[in-house]
């Protein structure tokens, strides 16, 4: 159901999304989620829920991970959005690769955004990333398929300095 | 429906005067987003306060810790001053669904959902806290205590926004206790949440705060068993004072998550485990 | 040696899917697409009467269709007739289809099903299934004379007898269910493309629906965001909805389902009872199995018939045993269809037998290592539906490596005199008042041994006639041609795999096309662990023929491909499924060869219970698991990691529970999976058995790691704490019930 969400005059919103700018007339309660889908046709980011359950609408506002269901247009004006479209997530989307951490996929994109966070805030933080501290980061991203052993894995081997060798 | 996005809190107190019962405020998003979604939230008007950097401060000051309502779980986390004056609470933030959610949901919107499942009330419950209501041109405190009349139901008015949540000096001696029963271990709405704060002295019990969530239609207190604790009671005594509170103080039911009998059960032996950590004379 | 068969071949899909370039049926842009809605039944039995529309709405605005709009027959084909589309009469479960709307837009779309009023006379419902007395189906399975051997113990024989709950469990692919419909051609054709496990299982249904040929009622499989079973035969319902209203309205349709809907309707694992009599001899030899089986199949037979008939060949377990009664029925009840999910009864039944054989192995003071140890099925023994056991029995490798790893053999399980056992009583009571004393937690240690048949059962491959293409290309490249879905389990990476190392050519010199009833055949759905073994195998044996056909030289594979085809071959090689040789098997009296082989495993699982809470912890599960021969280990250990969560959270946490018929774990909010804090590292041995009528030896393995892990927790709780759960999911609230029912606890 998304009818109220459409409701109220439409506002301006200025974003950047993965380093480019947008201007775009959307109902100020439409979720982030949609303007990256519909309005963007940016479809990396999932719709598992609606709810804010799943995590695989995961993206980062202002180096902030976040659930794009969960935040209207509104409260992004002039914010800076990375999404699994965006640069940067090379080195954790060859892990996840190398780990097996994708296997139907629907979650992946969450997961990697979420990744990138989890070891932003560790270099931040100067924090060793440990297999505890990554299931705590990614407790929010729900997976199905994997078990989740790959997928942790796959974020301490993006998360290892130098070759990932370990 | 009209949305305002307030860039002050006076922007915010002023879209409020012409407030209803059908406004609501969107701060973090995590619970009104939902709603929306699900259509069982309907507004006439939505303000928009996430922006509002005042209602995001944290601040010592004579009264104790003033959290800005807007704090997010995450703010919480990471303060030091948070940490000092409410650790309870801070664990509650942790207890909070993931990361993701910490990093939007608030103490005022957890506060105004006034869900009985809600993860932080029970610790600002126990710490004393108390509220700073403001509307446009007026402003007035209350005992968080005070606060919840009903089933979702407060004190706030429409046309008023919780501004702020104080946290008293902590005491010197003071044992203190949260705990959250989840249906796992992240990500989960609580069956059960439990908060205490106990002063004492050479093995006498000052002040007793013991609050619990997901036991009635809202966050209560169990006062039965705070004065029985403030009279001295240890033992058995303590066990009989811990029984009858939990009958009396609390009314829990079954719901899709657990049951009356679990959560009464299981309230009681958390209890039981918490208080044992309070020296005897 | 090989090269990519047992080695590690990254997935061909694994780059887009990292990108967040691949297209689900969510991301597909359909301009011009109209939304379609389900109008339902909000009680669980009754007699639709009419369907009132509020003439304040403006009905011009959007399309709707009624049963008498299908063009076909209004049969929701999979089994049994008995579902319609669309009901017309008689309700048989909340949330049953009764009218399709198709909208422009998504407010228009709300407000129409808001327009809308069924008038119904609620009929009374029955919802208890071990009351009902409508049965899908039967099956017995006799072996012996179980009978005679109850009548006369031998001396020192014991009997033990034990009842076995398994609640419901929800799929949960993250991905909710979805489709595209377009219009019909002026020839009658029409496309549908969604998330799906069987396009052509939807064909068969579209075809029946629309009385239309298998030319016209073309199906495609787009990425699929997991199905675990859930997408076996609803996709085929809403394929019928979505055409229905592409057809009415001509435009294309999406029908995107909500979680919300999603969990409502589509169906979920069979709740089941089962009843054990086991005479044991006392130095613990099985005697004599008699087992009771109930499934509760919801208000329509759909998969049920073979949901059972899976059950009930897997009910006396891993175990050989001479005499073996197993009597098994689904019964109808005014829910929801159930359906399909991982192991497909097995489960179910296998949770049962675990259970019985703890009890069996309490009751006679043994091990439960050595218990089972002792019974184990080998190589040469029949199983109970009399099926000699030749190839591939890994058996007592499994048990072995799974003993090496926990150490679960010299554990003294559920034994009083255990060290950490003298603090436990005092703290286990309700409302204990020395709680300063000792620990808080409790940690134990449970077993589970299983197998789980690989393919469809008895005839069912010969009936399914299975098959594959493999077809040369222009480029010279080997296009693989098959019906199987990538559903995330690497069907794609098996079959490239297979076919560059049958073929004697590079991984890039394949590729595998996309599920397109256009274009693929039929090579049976992809469900009951049979893609590897059943159509892998098949398979490889087009490439092997194609590869004679191309030859060998040093020249490279595509140019010696090229040249065939210049030759004036076609390169083409089409093959149909053929059973192994010697399997018999008789689908009245359920005797003979239930499936070609068997995969086996043991789980080992740690536990911790919080003594206040009763929260139970997973600290770490072994499982070896026997797979014939791992075509890729990386996805092998994936499936086994994976199913094994499952397995855990179903033991633990995933309550689906019913209400007046209606499902009350009805968002993501309450219907609960485990998340990476619920999660145990699970430690995998893989053993190789080899199968000789597989391809490269290999076995099933999809599902077989949903057996075992729900009585290996349970297990380990009963060693923990010694209550004897024997109800999943075995929740807190369960157990803290069977803690305070114990003789002499407090209240």
């Amino acid at each position: 159901m998304k009818g109220p969400l459409q409701d109220a005059a439409p506002i301006e919103l200025t974003l950047r999304v993965n380093g480019t700018a947008h201007t775009l007339q959307v109902p100020p309660l439409r979720r982030l989620l949609d303007v990256l889908r519909d309005e963007l046709s940016l479809t990396g980011s999932k719709e598992g829920c609606g709810e804010g359950e799943c995590g695989a609408c995961t993206v980062l506002v202002d180096g902030e991970p976040v659930l794009a269901c969960l935040i209207a247009a509104c409260q992004v004006q002039d914010a800076e959005i990375l999404t699994i479209e965006g640069a940067g997530l090379e080195s954790i989307q060859q892990a996840f690769l190398d780990e097996g951490g994708a296997q139907c996929g629907i979650c992946t994109p969450g997961m990697i955004v979420m990744t990138k966070a989890w070891i932003e805030r560790c270099r931040r933080d100067d924090v060793e990333p440990t297999e505890l501290g990554a299931r705590t980061a990614l407790a929010g991203n729900q997976c199905r398929c994997t078990g989740y052993g790959a997928i942790i894995a796959a974020a301490l081997r993006a998360a290892a300095p130098g070759d990932g060798s370990s | 429906m009209k949305v305002v996005s307030a860039r002050t809190l006076e922007q915010a107190l002023e879209a409020l005067a012409t407030a209803t019962p059908a406004t609501r405020l969107l701060a973090g998003g995590t619970d009104l987003m939902v709603e929306l979604q699900t259509g069982r939230a309907q507004p006439d008007l939505v303000v928009e306060i996430g922006g509002v950097s005042e209602l995001r401060a944290i601040r010592e000051t004579e009264q104790g810790l003033v959290l800005g309502a807007a704090c997010t779980c995450s703010d919480l986390i990471a303060s030091s001053l948070a940490a000092r004056f409410g650790d309870i609470l801070v664990s509650a933030a942790r207890d909070v669904g993931a990361v993701q959610i910490q990093n939007r949901a608030t103490l005022g919107g957890n506060l105004g959902t006034a869900s009985p499942a809600a993860d932080l009330t029970p610790a600002l419950l126990a710490l004393g806290a108390t509220l700073q209501l403001r509307s446009h041109g007026a402003s007035r405190e209350l005992p968080l205590s005070e606060f919840f009349t009903g089933y979702r139901q407060t004190a706030r008015r429409p046309d008023e926004l919780i501004a702020g949540v104080v946290l008293p000096p902590r005491p010197p001696n003071e044992l203190r206790a949260f705990r959250k029963v989840g249906t796992r271990r992240a990500q989960s709405i609580s069956k059960l949440v439990l908060a205490l704060a106990v002063s004492h002295e050479q093995g006498r019990v000052l002040r007793a705060r013991v609050a619990a969530g997901s036991v009635a239609d809202r966050s209560i207190r169990m006062t039965h068993l705070e004065r029985a604790l403030e009279a001295g009671a240890t033992g058995d005594e303590r066990s009989a004072a811990i029984a009858h509170s939990v009958a009396h103080d609390a009314s829990p039911q079954d719901d899709v998550r657990s049951s009356a009998q679990y959560r009464s059960a299981v309230l009681g032996r958390v209890l039981t485990r918490m208080l044992a950590g309070l020296p005897e004379s | 040696m090989t090269h990519y068969v047992g080695k590690h071949l990254a997935r061909p899909d694994g780059p887009d899917k990292v990108a967040g370039r691949t297209t689900y049926v969510a991301d597909l842009a359909v301009p011009g697409a109209w939304l379609g809605g389900t109008l339902r039944s909000p009680v669980p039995h009754g007699r639709l009467q009419r369907i009132e529309r509020d003439p304040g709405f403006d009905w011009s605005r959007v399309v709707l269709v009624g049963p008498d709009d299908i063009p076909g027959e209004n049969v929701q084909a999979l089994i049994v007739d008995d579902q319609p589309v669309l009901a017309h009469d008689e309700i048989c479960h909340v949330g049953e289809p009764l009218l399709l709307v198709a909208a422009p837009d998504a407010p228009t779309l709300e407000a129409a099903l808001a327009a809308l009023r069924p008038v119904i006379e609620s009929l009374p419902a029955q919802l208890d299934f071990e009351t009902s007395e409508h049965v899908h189906k039967r099956i017995d399975i006799l072996k012996g004379d179980p009978g005679a051997v109850f009548a006369q113990l031998p001396s020192g024989a014991r009997v033990f007898e034990g009842s076995y709950r398994t609640d419901s469990q929800e799929q949960l692919y993250i991905e909710p269910q979805g489709c595209v419909a377009w219009p019909p051609e002026p020839d009658g054709s029409f496309v549908v493309r969604g998330s799906m496990q069987c396009p052509h299982y939807v064909r068969k249904a579209l075809v029946r629906c629309f009385g239309v040929t298998e030319e016209q009622a073309r199906v495609v499989q787009l990425a699929t965001g997991g199905g675990f079973g859930g997408k076996e035969d609803y996709p085929s319902v809403l394929a019928c909805h979505s055409a229905l209203l592409a057809r009415a309205c001509g435009r294309p349709v999406r029908m995107q389902y909500e979680r919300h809907e999603d969990l409502m309707v589509t169906p979920k694992r069979h709740p089941a009872l089962m009843t054990h009599r086991t005479a044991v001899a006392a130095d613990g030899t099985l005697l004599a199995m008699d087992v009771e089986v109930v499934f509760d199949g919801g208000a329509y037979a759909t998969l049920s018939s073979v949901v059972l008939s899976r059950g009930c060949i897997h009910a006396a377990g891993a175990y050989r045993c001479e005499h073996v009664s197993i009597r098994g029925r689904a019964v109808a009840t005014h829910h929801v269809p159930c359906g399909a999910f991982r192991g497909f009864g097995a489960p179910q039944t296998c949770f049962a037998i675990e259970r019985q054989m703890d009890r069996i192995a309490r009751g006679l003071g043994l091990h439960p290592f050595a218990l089972r140890h002792h019974n184990a099925l080998r190589a040469g023994d029949t199983t109970a539906t009399g099926q000699l056991l030749r190839d591939s029995v890994g058996s007592m490798e499994v048990l072995e490596a799974v003993r090496a790893a926990s150490g679960i053999d010299t554990h003294a399980w559920c034994d009083p005199q255990r060290d950490d056992a003298a603090t436990a009583d005092d703290a286990i009571d309700a409302g204990a008042t020395n709680a300063n004393a000792g620990t808080t937690k409790r940690r134990g240690l449970g077993l589970s041994f299983f197998f789980h048949g690989s393919g469809f059962t008895g005839s069912g491959e010969e009936l399914l006639k299975g098959r594959v293409r493999v077809a040369l290309l222009p480029d010279g490249r080997a296009e693989v041609l098959s019906g199987s879905t990538e559903i995330g389990q690497g069907t794609i990476t098996m079959f490239t795999a297979m076919a560059a190392e049958t073929l004697g050519c590079d991984a890039e010199d394949i590729v595998v096309a996309t599920p397109d009833t256009a274009h693929v055949p039929d090579s049976g759905p992809t469900v009951a662990s049979r893609t590897c073994m059943v159509v892998g195998g098949v398979l490889t044996q087009a490439c092997r023929t194609l590869a004679e056909r191309i030859g060998a030289g040093d020249a490279p594979f595509r140019e010696r491909a090229r040249a065939l085809l210049q030759r004036g071959d076609d390169g083409s090689v089409g093959v149909t499924y053929h059973s192994p040789p010697g399997l018999t098997w008789d689908d009245d009296t359920y005797r003979g060869d239930a499936y070609p082989c068997y995969g086996w495993a043991a789980d080992v699982a740690e536990v911790e219970v919080d003594l206040d809470t009763l929260e139970v912890d997973v600290l770490h599960l072994w499982t070896a698991v026997d797979v014939g021969k791992a075509i890729q280990p990386r996805l092998v250990e994936g499936q086994i990691e994976g199913g094994t969560l499952q397995a855990l959270g179903w033991a633990q946490r995933e309550v689906v529970s019913t209400r007046g018929g209606h499902v009350e774990q009805d968002r993501m909010a309450t219907c609960i999976i485990p998340t990476t804090l619920d999660a145990p590292p699970i430690d995998v041995t893989l053993i190789e058995v080899p199968f000789p009528h597989g391809p490269f030896g290999a076995k099933g393995v999809g599902e077989l790691p949903m057996d075992g892990g729900a009585p290996a927790v349970l297990a380990a709780i009963e060693d923990a704490i010694g209550v004897h759960a024997a109800h999943v999911p075995a929740t807190p609230e369960r157990l803290l019930a069977l803690l305070q029912a114990r003789p002499g606890a407090s209240a």
